[in-house]
């Protein structure tokens, strides 16, 4: 056997690495949503105004940061929001928001899904039927196209 | 509206003639197949034989009766019929991918090849040689080019790419045609021009975050050429209207991803995709607005009968919910993916008829315009 056959360290080489043709990825970092409020929420959810609570945690979605601990922290708080509904608000909370507002709803509620805690998948279907009963396929499909991820 | 099938396989592509009697299609598999219309039947004439992969894209020219193929073998022939039979001439494309579509340019002395080169080829006849040369189209393009639309001044053409975005290019051949005049779009022309580029660098109107989320499946120029609609994977339709590109409206669908659109009116679209079924769009200038106009393929009313308990508790168990409209098999009359669409009666300013071909190996027409500007099918979520 020839003597280049015996090393597989040219394995470990990402060749796309080196194509000049490599996309790149023209994301610009500058228009940088920090995410929602926490401590406003809180306490709004405390006194009971979940609806509030729920429009204020869709808004400055952090979808342009690269900084995971951004995006962890308003998927908490969105979690947290949305964990803390009544299963006959849900459906008017929905009703609520626009086609953007769903397509935003459905990328948290499938962020959600990706680390279910105690109670959280429930509630989550329960959101999930709601939100695709508004937005339909389309909804999901551009949750899984998205190329700025909450 | 009706439905033939021909195959059992997916049609690639297909290409009508110009009197719609003959329709080139390819089954699937290296050669493309004309059939001829004969009553209700379609009867298979000829078969073009000479490509060494999959047939990824077929245009008939109207006037001058020429056939162009491109497929996976990097190869583009051309096809004249010579008395009974179709003969082949080559075009070098000088591509290392495969060709993906191609389409004949308004005049017929050339046509465009998009390719997963991440260009476009666009080709034209040398007189002294005798021989097709082409000339390519690089920058800025980042990926597979998936679909073309050329513009009526013959020189702008509309390119969908895997890199999310929607762009026009100029075509312009000087050892063709003259120097076209100003449009919408531009008046400064040279080959290899971009005069509009959709997506995040582009400013985006509508709804969210707009254009640039998935691959552009298919584009298409209105009649008039000042509007280009395009449609992307992330399940979106968006029309742009040259001269005011800094506004492009979208509207997100509730639907699967559609894979090709038409114009059948300045105002209103045709699209179709993965769901099945061909559903119509219509645009608001003034407002800048795309809203859904309605499924165009009405499924025949099956009698509704009540619902046994039996089957209520079967449901539940299946589906989690008991509800009533089963959707046991597909209502559409195609049964698989909608891969293409062509106008056929009436161009793009009045179409009056139209064909899908898709997945399922069949194809399907539906008559009448009045309906589509109209009456509006009611579409339930």
């Amino acid at each position: 056997m020839a003597k280049n056959t015996l090393s597989s360290r040219f394995r470990k080489l990402d060749i796309d690495e080196f194509d000049e043709n490599k996309f790149v990825d023209d994301h610009d970092e500058a228009v940088d949503n920090q995410g929602p409020d926490g401590t406003e929420i809180e306490n709004l959810i405390r006194i009971g105004d979940t609806m509030t609570a729920f429009h204020l945690a869709l808004r400055n979605p952090p979808l342009n940061t690269k900084n995971p601990a951004v995006k962890e922290r308003a998927l908490a708080i969105v979690l947290r929001v949305l964990t803390s509904f009544k299963s006959s608000d849900i459906e008017p909370a929905v009703k609520s928001l626009d086609r953007s507002g769903v397509d935003l709803l459905m990328k948290y509620i499938y962020r959600g899904f990706e680390k279910p805690s105690d109670n959280s998948s429930a509630i989550l279907l329960q959101w999930h039927e709601k939100a695709f009963a508004v937005g339909g396929l389309g909804s999901i499909v551009r949750v899984l196209t998205a190329r700025k991820t909450v | 509206m009706a439905y033939h099938s021909f195959l059992l396989e997916p049609i690639s592509c297909h290409s009508w003639n110009k009197d719609r009697t003959q329709i080139a299609l390819c089954p699937n598999n290296h050669d493309v197949h004309i059939y001829k219309k004969d009553g209700t039947k379609w009867i298979k004439i000829h078969e073009l034989k000479e490509h060494n992969g999959q047939v990824t894209g077929i245009d008939w020219a109207p006037e001058s009766n020429r056939i162009v193929t491109c497929g996976t073998d990097r190869n583009a022939y051309v096809w004249s019929l010579k008395g009974e039979v179709w003969k082949p001439t080559l075009v070098i494309l000088r591509i290392n991918r495969a060709a993906r579509c191609v389409s004949w340019s308004p005049k017929e002395n050339k046509f465009a090849v998009g390719s997963g080169s991440r260009l476009i080829s666009i080709c034209y006849f040398e007189q002294e040689n005798d021989w097709w040369v082409c000339k390519h189209i690089k920058k800025p393009i980042r990926s597979t080019v998936l679909s073309l639309d050329w513009h009526p001044n013959n020189v702008l053409l509309a390119a969908g790419s895997c890199d999310f975005k929607c762009r026009v290019f100029s075509a312009y051949i000087k050892e063709v045609e003259e120097k076209p005049g100003p449009t919408v779009w531009g008046s400064k022309m040279p080959f290899g021009e971009v005069l509009f580029e959709s997506g995040p660098s582009g400013v985006s109107g509508g709804a969210g975050d707009g254009a640039g989320g998935g691959w552009v499946h298919g584009v298409c120029f209105s009649h008039s050429g000042n509007r280009l609609a395009w449609t992307s994977h992330d399940s979106t339709v968006a029309i742009a209207e040259g001269g005011k590109t800094s506004t492009i409206s979208s509207l997100s669908s509730e639907t699967l991803p559609l894979l090709c659109v038409s114009f059948i009116t300045e105002n209103s679209l045709v699209a179709a995709g993965h769901d099945c079924y061909p559903v119509l769009f219509v645009y608001d200038g003034t407002k800048g607005s795309v809203t859904f106009g309605g499924k165009l393929d009405v499924p025949k009313q099956t009698s509704q009968r009540g619902i046994s308990a039996r089957e209520r508790f079967q449901n539940l168990d299946r589906r989690a919910t008991s509800s009533e409209t089963t959707e046991q098999g597909l209502e559409s009359l195609h049964k698989n993916s909608i891969s293409q669409i062509s106008v056929l009666e009436g161009g793009k300013s009045k179409c009056s008829t139209f064909c899908t071909t898709g997945m399922d190996g069949g194809m399907e027409w539906s008559h009448g315009t009045s309906r589509y500007t109209h009456t509006h099918t009611t579409h339930t979520v």
